[in-house]
């Protein structure tokens, strides 16, 4: 490993052994909830989105059974409603738009670049308790009578017709967006600031890269959204004429609005996935990842492409056809960046020397389904496919392998990479592996029938459909293929538990892998390094040939 | 399980059915080998390249900016390709042909209401004649709602507050689902039913029917009866009388200048506009002297005030209180159905009452039900 870490009395002196890391460094409950460490706020994060997860995941299966009949007698409508409102609402808003940054990137971008914290440990801290309330806010108007507008809030239904809990949710969803703005302020002032001495642009983790345009994009779109549910609530409780037509308002008018946030929020909840897949790959193919400036590049012109796309929601809720052709050239640009991606981690892996660890599997499926998710958007982006395709299960398919697929798979294969360096614990991987393949079966059976289901017309948010029972064998299948898909996401749950109590010792660096944040303790310290690291070398400065013929020789010694 | 039970595909009974499904095939074949040429070069890598294995892994490339460029360039290529395609169908769907047989449709928490261009009225069923060029005028009353018939591939939003319009060919008879696809509220599943498609000859022997059944008037008899009853007439005469009121005939299509130098068509969203809230363009040379008549017309009835204009706003009923004889109208008057006084009030009950071809009776009467606390 080739990342020097030096220090006053010189290089390659083994780390002094650990008194007290992060972890153990303060037992109280409050010196967990008035933590300003970011590894601390990143495990607060974990415990609060995987909760959330866990709930939304219920509702989707409330969903899915009661689809399996097409005459939709489990449920009333009005619950039904209500259920899918909270499935969308928790997972877009308290997981996936969360996961991965506020976690993982709490967790890594200073242990990357060698820095002690981020930019403002209190405003890390202050997110979080944006999040809780955001989340609390949300869950009570869930629970206590429910949100029946859908996660999308479309006007003038949530604002003058809905009978629902909306403005609480609301201000829920307001609250959850300061928290990911002053994520995203800290993630950029911490990248420009705060690197280690030798830590230059290029030599960046692209993980570090992707959570820089995430922030970006956290910086910029979220106030318009903050803006566009405040003029909801103003409409709702003041009649204030804004979206709805009685009053004087216009109704499409919030659609802008709402995806301009929206669309880019998309790749909110991408970016850092993508970000955790360029580490997984380069760390077990043990090769530095290919064409490195072209995906540091990709990353930043899907943040800006990503705000010129709006429209494409809207193709066929009466904006200007030659605004809709605007938009859709846009989009269909938007698929090089992702492309671009897609092949160079497949370069990567030529040549290199691959580990089959479940961090990888969990990578390989995401390539996967991320390929179908990012493909079927194609037929979205095309208008004339487009008119048919939209608000069918054909969409609901296609955002969800891009968020389940790209964004929940990134997760987890980033959780079991760092889970080590997180705890200081291994868990156990032959396990993992199949279940990583379990998910990659189960998310395929569920989601696949329902690109069939939307391309014979089923409209989404359909409670029942006993007219047309030509689409109840898509629904069983997507049902069997979500129980299937449940269990995988339950299992590591049991695995990574279990792992903190009986877990192996990890060590610092128990996969082999190259960068700053392996250099360190597991679990660190929390000064996070202990000695000021200075870079040296490049990034994903591996060498396949050469541990490659380690392996040989030590096989042929065993021989 | 028999094939038939098993389709993969929804049937094609319009004339966008064939360009469409082209173009989703194509991008289908184009996106399967893409997806499977690339994970299938990720399966043989990992397989490859497995740790221990003995493959050569002499020489590795880390950057190589031809590789890169093509595979930029390609996909590049392909999208604009596919993008000019695409917009070019969907420029096919917006575009009506000149005359295409218009029909109206409100749409309101939950219920599609439907009038022909004869004045027949149906709900949540859509009769159409094949090989005939329909455009729909749509218009919502209450939430965003989507009219969608999967088999003829044509989808638009239905707004509040402004017309929108789509139109298709049936192309194959038969009954097709009809969904409202945008979500609406407690019922939005049940917000549809179907599209019959008949032959022109059958098609003409049901509207024939239902219409003596039911004595309608035609959408423009309508208007011109709601035109006068309201009183219109008594200021829109056959000339421009300005500064007080302009006259409406002829006047759909046409440019006009407002009093801040705007100029607008004449369409139906300005017709709308200016029987509801009058003040909201001021036309050029005309004081202010119209009330509104927001909140005190439904949908329907604006409806038909907007296709007397269209027409030409000509009178035709003997009741006229406009001065007679100006030339060119083409409403036939049907003399029975110009006496019938009761004609107008074509949303109430009679309509609500229509059985939908979903055929629940819980629908139709929580529908019912609904009428009357639908806002709150």
């Amino acid at each position: 490993m080739s990342t020097t870490v030096t220090t006053p009395i010189g290089s390659g002196e083994a780390s002094p052994a650990p008194k007290t890391n992060y972890l153990t460094n303060g037992h109280s409950l409050r010196s967990w909830l008035l933590t300003e460490d970011h590894k601390r706020i990143a495990i607060l994060y974990l415990i609060s989105v995987s909760f959330f997860f866990m709930l939304g995941g219920a509702f989707a299966g409330m969903i899915r059974y009661e689809l399996t009949s097409p005459a939709g007698n489990v449920l009333e409508s009005d619950a039904y409603n209500r259920v899918f409102t909270a499935h969308g609402a928790i997972m877009v808003f308290l997981f996936l738009l969360v996961a991965v940054p506020a976690v993982l990137g709490n967790f890594l971008v200073p242990l990357m670049i060698g820095a002690r914290d981020l930019a403002f440990p209190r405003i890390n801290l202050l997110s979080w308790y944006l999040y809780t309330a955001a989340g609390t806010l949300i869950l009570i108007s869930c629970v206590s009578g429910g949100v029946d507008a859908g996660w999308t809030f479309y006007t003038p239904y949530s604002s003058l017709y809905s009978n629902s809990n909306v403005s609480l949710c609301l201000v829920g969803v307001f609250l959850g967006g300061f928290s990911s703005i002053t994520t995203g302020v800290n993630f950029i002032a911490t990248v420009h600031r705060m690197r280690a001495p030798g830590m230059t642009w290029f030599r960046l983790p692209l993980f570090v890269w992707a959570q820089y345009a995430t922030g970006i994009i956290m910086m910029l779109g979220t106030p318009v959204v903050a803006i566009t549910l405040l003029c909801v609530i103003f409409e709702r409780t003041f009649q204030l004429p804004i979206f709805s037509p009685e009053l004087g308002g216009d109704p499409v008018l919030f659609q802008h609005m709402f995806w301009f946030y929206s669309h880019p929020a998309v790749y909110i909840m991408v970016l850092p996935s993508f970000g955790v897949i360029s580490e997984v790959i380069s760390a077990f193919s043990r090769k530095r990842v290919f064409g490195y400036h072209f995906v540091a590049f990709s990353s930043l012109a899907i943040a800006f492409l990503g705000f010129l796309v709006w429209g494409h929601h809207m193709f066929v809720s009466s904006q200007s056809m030659y605004q809709g052709v605007a938009f859709s050239l846009i989009t269909f640009l938007l698929a090089v960046p992702s492309a671009i991606k897609i092949f160079n981690w497949t370069a990567t892996m030529a040549k290199g020397n691959i580990h089959l660890n479940s961090p990888m599997i969990y990578a390989i499926g995401f390539m996967g389904l991320f390929l179908i998710g990012g493909l079927t958007g194609l037929f979205l982006a095309s208008m004339g496919t487009d008119v048919h395709l939209t608000a069918t299960y054909f969409i609901v398919a296609h955002f969800h392998y891009v968020m389940v697929g790209g964004t929940v798979m990134g997760f987890l294969a980033g959780l079991h990479f760092w889970w080590p360096k997180m705890t200081g614990r291994l868990f156990n991987d032959n396990i993992a592996k199949w279940n990583a393949i379990v998910v990659f079966l189960g998310f395929n059976l569920t989601f696949f029938p329902q690109f069939i289901a939307g391309w014979m017309g089923m409209p989404r948010r359909y409670h029942y459909y006993y007219f047309a029972p030509e689409y109840q064998i898509y629904n069983i299948l997507s049902t069997m293929g979500a129980t299937v898909l449940g269990v995988g996401f339950v299992i590591p749950v049991f695995y990574l538990i279990k792992s903190l109590f009986t877990g192996e010792k990890a060590g610092d660096n128990p996969w082999g892998a190259h960068g700053l944040e392996w250099q360190t303790t597991s679990p660190p310290p929390t000064e996070n390094f202990y000695y000021s690291p200075i870079v040296t070398d490049d990034v994903y400065d591996y060498d396949p040939v050469a541990e490659h013929e380690a392996i040989r020789e030590l096989g042929a010694k065993r021989h | 399980m028999n094939l038939a039970n098993f389709p993969f595909s929804p049937p094609a009974a319009s004339n966008f059915a064939a360009e469409m499904d082209l173009l989703f095939y194509s991008i289908l074949a184009l996106s399967t080998v893409f997806a499977v040429i690339t994970f299938a070069y990720v399966i043989f890598y990992a397989i490859k390249y497995r740790a221990g294995s003995s493959a050569d892994r002499s020489s590795p490339v880390y950057e190589n900016m031809k590789l890169e460029l093509v595979w930029i360039g390609a996909p590049t290529v392909l999208a604009i390709f596919f993008f000019v395609w695409g917009a070019k169908v969907y420029a096919d769907t917006r575009i009506p042909p000149k005359g295409a047989k218009e029909i109206y449709v409100v749409g309101k928490q939950w219920m599609w209401h439907i009038q022909h261009p004869n004045g027949v009225r149906e709900n949540n069923t859509l009769h159409v004649p094949i090989d005939t060029d329909i455009k729909l005028t749509m218009i919502a009353q209450d939430v965003i709602h989507a009219f969608y018939i999967p088999a003829f591939r044509v989808q638009f939003m239905v707004v509040p507050g402004r017309y929108t319009q789509m139109w298709f060919r049936p192309t194959a008879i038969g009954k097709y689902h009809l969904f409202c696809n945008m979500y609406c509220g407690t019922q939005h599943s049940e917000m549809g039913g179907s599209v019959i498609v008949m032959s022109k000859r059958d098609y003409a022997d049901w509207l024939a029917n239902n219409g003596s059944m039911r004595q309608n008037l035609t959408p423009v008899q309508a208007g011109e009866k709601l035109f006068n009853k309201i009183g219109c007439g008594n200021c829109h005469g056959p000339t421009d009388l300005p500064p007080r009121s302009p006259s409406l005939v002829g006047l759909f299509g046409k440019t006009r200048e407002m009093d801040n130098g705007q100029r607008f068509i004449a369409d139906e969203s300005y017709i709308r506009e200016s029987i509801l809230r009058p003040g909201e363009k001021m036309l050029k040379g005309y004081a202010n002297t119209m009330p509104m008549y927001d909140k005190q017309l439904s949908e329907e009835e604006v409806m038909a005030l907007m296709a007397f204009v269209r027409s030409g706003a000509s009178p035709s009923l003997p009741s006229s209180n406009f001065a007679a004889g100006v030339p060119g109208h083409q409403a036939q008057v049907n003399g029975k159905a110009g006496l019938n006084s009761n004609a107008l009030e074509f949303n109430a009950e009679s309509a609500d009452a229509t059985a939908t071809s979903r055929g629940r009776d819980l629908a139709v009467g929580a529908m019912a039900a609904e009428k009357g606390d639908q806002k709150r």
